[in-house]
């Protein structure tokens, strides 16, 4: 028993330091912003507070640094608040907070689509515009939703850097996440065809499925290999199954001769693009994402966007169009060698 | 009349009566039968077995399964089962990988002995609960399985070990070879004839299958059977360990999913290799052949072209096979003692 409490207590240890370093963070980003007045009616200058799933998350903190940098530029006042854990209703009591400050916008990725529903809706009675971006809560508790990607958008950029990394012929296959993956059983169907209206010399040969689990993506690739010499390239809309198939492919003879692409992170995948395994594979950049969302709230604040439409100047990313309560960020961002070093996520 | 032994010595010829053994041997059916696989995936795909990168996989992919196998064999034939090596494995992987991030610099082995020490005391959890707790290991293990899944998921979180975040030369012990054997391979084999060697020879190992076969006549004989039982769970979940580290270096990536579910396969395996189930019998030799036959299959059936989906249909009717094996064995043995009584 002696042992068995020791445990426990080094588990406790452990995490309440992980507590300690996250809270840590929010200190330095967040703030209190108890002091701030509401700013009267200078439009230009409001409260702009982004709320993220959870402090601390890498990916998150490059949108909402982008996003800083963007309501600096157009002279707001920029607040960062969160909670420690994406548990579902964590983010309301931080929603309360922001629509009793008075603050001009709230940008919110939401860590349920209902759970926070109620609080969003207080808070836009009390005249604060609500953004959100990468995860969407019910239409009717928003104003505007930045959508990263669309489905037809991540079928299409997939599609074309295989066949741009295998000169646009050959054997291709896929490396999924689970059989019954809705979204990744739609992205196949749209690259089937794509694959068949737009590359007529690119065949696809199997769709194998890893189910999202390292060990299985990792040797699901290797029978892949096997069992196709003659494969050319393989996409993985996965970013469990693109990093096992690139750990697989980086020590295996295929390396070079096999091309892979697909959907994945910077982090899990810098390894394979700085020794040469994967040439370019894509994702939406949550930089360009915070921007986005940053200018969509000023947007509202200033009454270029109302009941969902209207168009806004995106500072550097150019002219956007909000429609039906949605504004599309574009094209999936692409990840090679000369921008990988840029982004921590 | 005083010569009459209550069991005769064999009339047999020494040879006749070790190559009868081997021939009815559960291990050798099964080598057998893993060496037809290979042979006709060969046929279909030569680089299956004769591209440099086929030859190491088919090394290299088992080491995992057989390290883990081999724990459980012991703990299956004192007649437990320890199922918590699943989430052992990815506590260990985990531990690993942090080791790295919170302490770069550290000396391999000494990741490779903290991975060993951790598993250790998380079955000397598990050998302390159903030694003493006189609860079914069955029931103890599952527990532990989802307390051990528990604390691994507070601790990593969503967080995940990177290949980027572990130092070149552990990766690359991943797919180093020495003599065309891959590193991990010879691992895995070193663990293997070390235990099976302790199983076959020494007193504490032979007694383990006495504690199987009949735990009331141990203990009226006089074994120490709590103890052997510790040391059993203690041997599995080192081993379990081990298998963390491995993973860590092979696949490159742990996240709070790591070795889920993989404990039914350790199983698996050993009923294969002819351990029995209710303890007793069986050797680690047949349980590694098992998880080599089992990790080959998952690895040939693409190739055969039989889709994902069937494959695994393919590994139950393999372990069923095997226990009506057993089972079709064992009448045919208890036949011939009752004809032999008989006469």
């Amino acid at each position: 028993m002696k042992l068995h409490n020791r445990r426990v207590a080094a588990l406790a240890a452990l995490v309440l330091s992980a507590g300690l370093s996250l809270s840590a963070c929010g200190g330095d980003d967040g703030g209190s912003g108890s002091d701030n007045s509401s700013g009267g009616g200078d439009s230009a200058s409001g409260t702009y507070v982004f709320l993220p799933k959870n402090l601390g998350n890498p990916y998150f903190d490059t949108s909402d640094n982008a996003g800083k940098a963007a309501v600096e530029a157009f002279g707001g006042t920029y607040q960062e608040v969160g909670p420690d854990q994406a548990s579902p209703d964590a983010q309301v009591p931080f929603i309360n907070t922001a629509a009793q400050q008075g603050a001009s916008a709230l940008v919110v990725s939401a860590n349920d689509p209902e759970a926070i529903c109620d609080a969003l809706n207080e808070a836009r009675d009390a005249d604060v515009k609500v953004v959100t971006f990468d995860s969407d809560t019910n239409a009717d508790c928003r104003d505007l939703f930045i959508n990263q990607a669309t489905a037809e958008g991540i079928a299409k950029v997939q599609v074309d850097m295989i066949a741009e990394q295998i000169g646009d012929e050959g054997d291709i296959a896929i490396l999924s996440a689970a059989a019954n993956a809705t979204n990744q059983n739609a992205w196949i169907d749209l690259m089937k065809e794509d694959l068949a209206a737009n590359h007529p010399n690119i065949t696809l040969v199997d769709t194998v499925y890893g189910d999202d689990d390292d060990q299985k993506s990792f040797d699901q690739t290797a029978a892949l290999l096997q069992a196709n010499p003659d494969l050319k390239g393989i996409i993985s809309p996965t970013t469990v199954g693109i990093a096992a198939a690139a750990r697989y492919l980086s020590t295996s003879d295929a390396k070079g001769k096999v091309a892979l692409t697909g959907l994945g992170t910077p982090n899990q995948m810098r390894e394979y693009v700085e020794d040469g395994t994967v040439t370019e594979f894509a994702l939406w950049n949550p930089a360009d994402l915070g921007t986005l969302a940053a200018y969509a709230a000023k947007a509202l604040v200033d009454g270029d966007v109302t009941d969902g439409s209207g168009s806004f100047e995106a500072g550097d990313l150019g002219e956007f169009t909000a429609e039906d309560g949605v504004v599309l960020l574009g094209e999936p961002f692409k990840f090679n060698a000369d921008n990988i070093g840029d982004f921590d996520f | 009349m005083s010569t009459d032994l209550l069991v005769q010595p064999s009339a047999t010829s020494p040879t006749r009566r070790v190559l009868g053994g081997l021939l009815r041997s559960r291990e050798i059916a099964v080598f057998t039968v893993l060496v037809a696989l290979i042979l006709v995936t060969t046929v279909k795909n030569d680089g299956f077995l004769f591209s440099s990168t086929g030859f190491r996989d088919l090394l290299l992919t088992p080491c995992l399964l057989l390290i883990l196998a081999t724990g459980q064999t012991v703990v299956i034939i004192t007649r437990n089962v320890d199922l918590s090596v699943g989430s052992t494995l990815g506590l260990s992987a985990y531990l690993t990988g942090r080791l790295f991030v919170d302490h770069p610099g550290l000396p391999i082995p000494v990741v490779f002995l903290a991975g060993m020490a951790f598993g250790a005391v998380l079955g000397l959890v598990n050998g302390v609960l159903v030694a003493w707790g006189k609860v079914p290991a069955l029931v103890i293990t599952l527990g532990t399985l989802y307390i051990y899944r528990g604390a691994f998921l507070t601790w990593a979180g969503s967080d995940r070990i990177n290949a980027s975040d572990l130092p070149r030369g552990f990766s690359r012990l991943g797919t180093q070879q020495l003599l065309g054997v891959p590193v991990l391979t010879i691992i895995a084999l070193v663990v293997l004839a070390v235990v099976g060697y302790f199983l076959w020879t020494a007193r504490a190992g032979r007694e383990l299958y006495a504690i199987g076969s009949d735990p009331d006549a141990a203990t009226l004989y006089g074994l120490r059977v709590s103890r052997r039982v510790l040391l059993a769970f203690v041997v599995s979940g080192a081993l379990a360990g081990l298998a963390g580290v491995v993973y860590a270096a092979r696949y490159g990536t742990v996240s709070s999913g790591a070795g889920y579910g993989i404990e039914l396969q350790a199983v698996g395996a050993a009923v294969i290799g002819g351990v029995a189930i209710f303890g007793g019998s069986g050797t680690v030799w047949g349980a590694a052949i098992g998880a080599f036959l089992l990790v080959t299959i998952n690895r040939a059936l693409p190739i055969l072209g039989i889709s994902d989906f069937w494959q695994q249909a393919v590994v139950g009717a393999l372990i069923l096979a095997a226990v009506a094996l057993d089972r079709l064995l064992t009448l045919r043995q208890e036949r011939k003692l009752v004809e032999a009584n008989d006469r």
